[in-house]
């Protein structure tokens, strides 16, 4: 009966090495990387360097001027690369003849660092509240997503007026109405996962081998969440751009002068007919910050994925 | 006989549901012990999982209670313990392979991760050492090339191979009982055939006390050395392998016998029994296999029988045979 056991043999078996794909299909996905990588490197080094003075640097940096002076002899110029327009101005002047340039560089600051915020945070509380709900269940559960019908449920734009007329408009004011609702997403998705990989056996081998719920929680439910999360996250990185812009459009967010790129397609909106670029420029850092993000994204769920890693 | 490692009596366990209560275990009683493999044979729902998860006190909360009976392992009452007590038992004292071992690893961790988790959380090693106990548990299971497997991930191994992952799992930290949860039902013949002989060669080496949960009376007939046949929740038989396949003195264990097919024998129709099994909800007052039974006499309607020792380890719950 034994025999029919394969014996063990110790000499080492080389890995099999292979490269499976063929070359242009390794370029693309490589393409699909590099892009929206470079995209996203490139815009996070331009809201740094837009200006060094923050660093306790001399006051220069990467912006031609500052986003806030108006140049009044030079109103409502068009892009250098048309015909009336001034190599002084790359992306043209607007109404009060501010530098678009300047100030599509100083909007990625906050437009980044909004998002970014209020992913963090919304990400974090929801992931919490989710795997809490999805994994102990009962009432525990019960009373989570009641809290979360309640949070999805609430017009967030009355809140977040609310919120504007209790402690101001402001940075502050767009990140915190932001979040008080946006993590209830998070928490039903991540609660949905959970409860899906409660039942797995892996977690019931987990249980068997006396392991404890906080740590069948975080190290076995956490990392198989981990891949719709972060989908949804990158996902959200758009979502929450348009949302700042939105709110500093109705004055609840970011309030004038301060340039970020939802106030600056809002402006641009009245001058369309005869300035399109006051619009056009910030509009489409917003399309390419969001593509980037989606593209990322998926490449980050492909690595993450231990069946795709390896192709 | 060896050293008594488990003595289960008169475990009853229920599920407590809108319907009503379900005696998915009423009061049995066995033991294991040490270097023996337990065979548990029943059909579905006789309570065979059931009695398992029992023994490792992880019945799905909050339907599944144990009302009653004691667990004594290595001479603890169990039973007794506090939840952290009991979580030190799981994985060190008894351990369980699951139904369908396929999909007991975690996808996202590598198979060395996942064997040295309950090394790590056990025993408390420092990691160069958990590789080495690791390393032992794959080749306790005889896979080939262990130090390259450990960062493998679940999905690159075979059904076979990832069912071994799993048994090294169950005996990294070398449990005294191991409850095997009908481990072979998802194998084909062949790798089934390796699967018990490899069961067979790690009982030797490390002298583990097998609880092997089937209703496979093949398998039983190769590995187990004792065998419990259980019916709607309540153990019917309990006998030496061979005396349970020679001279079966239970209607239902006679019955379930002669229900495998067999090479030996012509037979036009495979034999089957009559009826259903009672539902749990409402059990008759009488023996559970009454309304099945083709030597049902009026006092088995009435009385539940009694169990009786026919022979040395062989007992009996019927009222023919008293």
């Amino acid at each position: 009966m034994l025999s029919i056991i394969p014996t063990i043999e110790d000499k080492a078996i080389p890995k099999p090495k292979f490269s499976g794909l063929s070359r242009g299909t390794r370029i693309l996905r490589g393409l699909s990387l590099y892009i929206p990588a470079t995209v996203m490197v490139l815009l996070v080094l331009v809201a740094i360097f837009a200006n060094l003075a923050w660093l306790g640097l001399p006051d220069v940096g990467i912006s031609p001027y500052e986003p806030n002076k108006g140049h009044m002899r030079d109103r409502l110029l068009p892009p250098a690369f048309m015909e009336d327009g001034k190599s002084d101005y790359l992306l043209g002047t607007d109404r009060l003849g501010r530098d678009v340039l300047s100030r599509v560089i100083y909007g990625a600051r906050i437009s980044l660092s909004v998002s970014l915020l209020v992913i963090l945070i919304t990400a974090f509380i929801g992931t919490l509240l989710g795997i809490t709900a999805g994994y102990i269940g009962g009432r525990v559960d019960g009373l989570i997503m009641r809290v979360v019908d309640v949070a999805l449920s609430f017009p967030g734009l009355i809140l977040a007026l609310l919120l504007a007329t209790i402690i101001g408009p402001g940075y502050v004011t767009v990140v915190v109405a932001l979040s008080v609702l946006g993590w209830a997403g998070y928490a039903r998705m991540v609660r949905g996962e959970s409860l899906r990989i409660r039942q797995s056996d892996f977690v019931a081998q987990a249980r068997v081998n006396g392991a404890s719920t906080l740590r069948i929680m975080f190290k076995h439910v956490f990392p198989n969440v981990l891949n719709s999360l972060i989908v949804i996250m990158t996902l959200m990185v758009g979502a929450m751009i348009l949302a700042e812009s939105m709110l500093s459009y109705l004055g609840i967010g970011i309030s004038a002068p301060t340039p970020s790129w939802g106030s600056m397609v809002a402006d641009g909106r009245n001058e369309l007919d005869r300035a399109w670029w006051i619009a056009a420029f910030p509009g489409i850092a917003i399309g390419l910050v969001v593509m980037s993000g989606n593209f990322l994204g998926d490449w980050i769920r492909d690595k993450m994925d231990p069946r795709l890693r390896q192709l | 006989m060896s050293n008594i490692i488990l003595q289960v009596e008169n475990l009853q366990t229920s599920f407590f549901t809108r319907a009503g209560e379900f005696k998915a275990v009423g009061g049995v009683s066995f033991i294991v012990h040490e270097g023996e493999t337990f065979g548990l044979v029943g059909e579905s729902a006789c309570g065979k999982t059931v009695t398992g998860l029992s023994l490792l006190r992880l019945l799905p909360e909050p339907a599944g209670k144990i009302i009653g009976g004691k667990i004594i392992l290595n001479g603890r009452n169990i039973m007794e313990l506090s939840k952290k007590e009991m979580r030190d038992v799981r994985g060190t004292e008894i351990s369980m392979i699951l139904q369908d071992p396929m999909t007991s690893l975690n996808p996202v961790y590598t198979i060395g991760n996942q064997i040295g988790e309950s090394v790590r959380l056990h025993q408390g090693l420092r990691d160069d050492m958990v590789d080495d106990e690791v390393i032992s548990a794959l080749r306790l299971l005889r896979i080939p090339a262990p130090e390259q497997r450990l960062s493998d991930y679940p999905f690159q191994l075979s059904g076979g191979m990832r069912q071994r992952v799993v048994g090294s799992i169950a005996m990294s930290c070398r449990p005294r009982l191991l409850i095997a949860d009908e481990p072979t039902t998802a194998l084909d013949a062949t790798i089934q055939a390796q699967y018990i002989a490899l069961f067979k060669d790690i009982q030797k080496q490390t002298n583990v006390g097998i609880i092997f949960i089937t209703h496979d009376f093949g398998v039983v007939a190769n590995i187990c050395h004792r065998v419990a046949v259980m019916y709607a929740g309540k153990i019917v038989e309990t006998g030496p392998t061979s005396t349970i396949f020679k001279a079966p003195k239970h209607p239902y264990t006679t019955a379930l016998i002669n229900s495998v097919p067999r090479l030996d024998r012509k037979d036009d129709r495979l034999y089957s029994i009559e009826g259903q099994p009672p539902s749990l909800l409402n059990l008759p007052p009488g023996c559970r296999f009454a309304p099945r039974c083709p030597d049902v006499q009026e006092i088995c309607q009435k009385e539940q029988p009694p169990e009786v020792e026919i022979n040395e380890g062989h007992t009996v719950s019927c009222w023919k045979v008293k």
